[in-house]
């Protein structure tokens, strides 16, 4: 056993130290939070240049009725400068012109604008909205009802606002989050899969550089080869649960690092909407919207914590681990089997399959997380591991949880007997062609 | 006394039997030569020896005891299929492989300073083996597998690789091994290396020992009874002697003399032979030539096809 020891250190030690390991523990989490951060911060950097756009309106019905913005100035110009815009356009100084032909009640595409260039989906927003806007007023006043106004108003209001709430044993309510149950859902399934095809084939590259290195018999001579191949196994997992472990941490810090610079209650000056802001005196409208973020923020943290975090990362370690050892073993019974990496294409695809697969249901377990399909795919092994992770934020039945995690260990040990005879074997082989046929043989030959 | 012994042991791989009941003994403080073309089972039986296979029937003993797994300290192997991690350090590769032998780090760390010493490799110990060249590569396994001071050793091939100076040493390392009371097991395909080195031999061939025994005793076993003689005189009368009675396999000069090379009946004839011609010419030297292991080899084997 301390030879296997000394193996995993090994393993573990080398693969830690390498830049491309350090460099993925870093830029991991600052992707992850750059996927949050970034689509807001390019929105808040959009171009403040003024645009300004030319309408010739030949109806003369919606003269002032689209309102100038702070970026966006709208100009009415008559009707006669038509062709001389279309053909001077890229000189005119206009961003944009609108030209409307025609009652647009009567037909709604005789509007159209044109620019020398793509023109972005804010300026046509707030151009359909506000003529959208009039358009049904003037729609409504062809009713010639009294009071329609109001009503549609009033019938516009009637909202149904079903806050959700999870019932606890003792019958204290807590807001739950379908939303956030699913983003947790998608996002455990998604690191397990990643992780289990990261590290398997990290793993299955592992053993075949050893033999074609032609290590593997040098260190055959000194140990077992199912010793090798629990250190070489062991010291992956170990590297994959360092990863993820700094990948929690370094998310968690930099969670609470947005946190306490961007949604703190102390007047500190914010720079999200990029307005400098000085003490006090920042403008009202950005005191709101921090508030507003600040709060959304907190409501998400006590979301999460409805799903029961802990338990949650409790049993992704486990199906993790689990799912990452079933596949490694396979992985490095391929390894073994062949000379290059060409070579591992035809292997590889029963063991993608099942994987891909369990990703789909996984998906639609998102959706109908007690559904059949997804209950058998989160009981077999070589599934569970990502499917049973993507039901787990639904409250899964406790029995189902730990027959699926019995089955799972069940699978693994299979999988590492399996994986192992053929193993031994197939370190030993060069330079040989192998089919399924071959590997068969291997596997009836070590029950000798 | 046999130091390790192979008894009627068998192998046999799906459709194919790589050991057919082989025996093969071992004297200890000996050089063992295991001979025999490719694929015929040498490097299963020394898989066997490593236990890194298990035979199907028959057994291994060393010392007259079963082998058992705590036996890999005393063994020390270099594979012929041999390599190292690239992008490892040497020393810290070195440092590996002699722990995963049962060396601890402390002892490993002293004995790793003393062979680098004497190799002169000192500098390397801190350089990844992909820098090294394949000449450099195998001094590196070669410290690794004698450094935890194995009572048998097995060399697989050990001079393919080589070139002549790296050879040489090689060669002077397994001698200086065997006087320090190592016992030795050597395969290969290098003939002029096993007349060199080897005391003892067996021949393997389509997975049966077909041939053993001290490798001078064999030699004697194939000779084919050919006499060199160097000599000074008239040849053509000698030739017209000696055709009478045997037949002149070969005449040429030899070393400043002139010489024939003679095949002579059965039985120790070179005293009927020195009659025969000692009126006719003045001999300097007279020798029995033997079989090179080479012509051994080859003629067993195509005996045995």
């Amino acid at each position: 056993m301390n030879k296997t020891i000394l193996i995993l250190q090994r393993e573990y030690l080398t693969r830690v130290r390498k830049k491309s390991f350090i460099i993925m523990t870093i830029l991991g989490p600052l992707l992850f939070a750059a996927m949050f951060v970034i689509p807001g911060w390019i929105a808040t950097m959009e171009d403040r240049d003024e645009r300004q756009i030319a309408i010739i309106d030949y109806t003369g019905l919606y003269e002032d009725r689209i309102d100038d913005t702070e970026r966006l100035k709208f100009e009415y110009l008559p009707v006669n400068k038509e062709s001389e815009l279309r053909s001077n356009f890229s000189t005119s100084g206009y961003y944009a012109f609108l030209l409307i032909e025609d009652d647009l009640l009567k037909r709604s595409d005789a509007i159209r604008l044109f620019s020398d260039g793509q023109i972005t989906m804010d300026v046509r927003d707030h151009i359909t909205r506000n003529l959208r806007e009039f358009l049904r007023n003037e729609k409504l006043r062809t009713y010639e009802m009294e009071g329609l106004h109001e009503i549609i108003a009033e019938v516009n209001d009637v909202r149904v606002n079903i806050t959700t709430l999870k019932l606890g044993e003792d019958g204290t309510e807590k807001h739950t989050s379908t939303e956030i149950a699913m983003i947790v859902s998608i996002l455990f399934a998604f690191l397990t899969y990643l992780f289990v095809f990261i590290y398997g084939t990290q793993v299955l590259r592992g053993v075949m550089e050893e033999k074609s290195n032609r290590i593997v018999e040098v260190i055959i001579s000194s140990v077992k080869p199912f010793q090798l191949m629990l250190g070489k196994i062991g010291g992956i997992a170990l590297v994959a649960l360092t990863q993820f472990l700094l990948w929690v941490a370094l998310t968690a810090m930099i969670l609470v690092g947005v946190k306490t610079l961007f949604f703190s209650d102390s007047p500190m000056p914010s720079r999200m909407d990029g307005i400098e802001m000085t003490g006090t005196e920042y403008p009202a409208g950005a005191e709101m919207e921090n508030i507003e973020a600040a709060f959304a923020f907190d409501q998400i943290m006590e979301s999460i914590n409805t799903i029961n975090p802990v338990n949650t990362l409790l049993l992704f370690l486990f199906y993790f681990i689990g799912g990452y050892l079933l596949y490694a073993a396979l992985f490095a019974a391929i390894g073994a089997a062949i000379d290059n990496e060409t070579d591992s294409q035809q292997f590889m695809l029963p063991i993608t399959i099942p994987i891909i697969i369990a990703l789909w249901v996984a998906m639609a377990g998102f959706r109908n997380p007690h559904s059949d399909l997804v209950f058998w795919f989160s009981m077999i092994p070589l599934t569970s591991p990502i499917v049973m992770m993507s039901r787990v934020p639904f409250d899964v039945p406790g029995w189902e949880i730990a027959l699926s995690m019995v089955l799972l260990v069940a699978g693994f040990l299979f999988a590492t007997w399996f994986a192992a005879r053929i193993y031994r074997t197939g370190i030993l082989m060069y330079g040989k062609k192998v089919d399924y046929k071959e590997l068969w043989k291997w596997f009836k030959y070590s029950t000798k | 006394m046999a130091f390790l012994e192979a008894k009627d042991v068998v192998k046999q791989y799906a459709g194919h039997l790589a050991l057919d009941h082989v025996s093969v003994s071992v004297p200890e403080n000996t050089i063992f030569g295991l001979l025999g073309p490719n694929g015929a089972g040498k490097t299963t039986l020394i898989r066997i020896i490593n236990q890194i296979t298990g035979p199907d029937s028959g057994s291994i003993l060393i010392n007259n005891k079963p082998l058992k797994s705590s036996d890999i300290a005393r063994i020390g192997y270099l594979p012929e299929e041999r390599g190292l991690y690239k992008k490892m350090k040497v020393g810290e590769q070195a440092l590996y492989l002699a722990q995963l032998k049962d060396l601890s780090r402390r002892d490993a760390l002293k004995k790793l300073k003393y062979w680098f010493e004497k190799f002169e490799i000192q500098a390397w110990w801190d350089k990844k083996v992909e820098e090294l060249s394949k000449g450099m590569q195998q001094k590196v396994q070669f410290i690794v597998t004698i450094l935890h001071n194995p009572q048998l050793l097995i060399f697989d091939e050990p001079f393919s690789g080589f070139d002549p100076i790296n050879a040489s040493l090689l060669k002077d390392e397994i001698l200086n091994l065997k006087k320090e009371g190592a016992t030795i097991i050597f395969s290969t395909h290098n003939m002029s290396s096993v007349e060199a080195l080897c005391d003892h031999i067996t021949l393997i061939n389509n997975g049966k020992a077909i041939l053993n025994g001290a490798v001078h005793d064999i030699r004697y076993q194939y000779r084919e009874n050919l006499i060199k003689l160097e000599y000074s005189g008239d040849t053509d009368k000698l030739k017209e002697t000696i055709n009478n009675s045997y037949e002149i396999i070969e005449s040429g000069p030899s070393n400043g003399f002139s010489s024939l090379l003679v095949k002579m009946d059965e039985g120790n004839n070179m005293n009927q032979l020195l009659k025969l011609v000692m009126n006719d010419c003045e001999i300097h030297s007279c020798k029995e030539v033997l079989p090179g292991m080479d012509d051994v080899f080859i003629k067993v084997v195509n005996e045995n096809k």
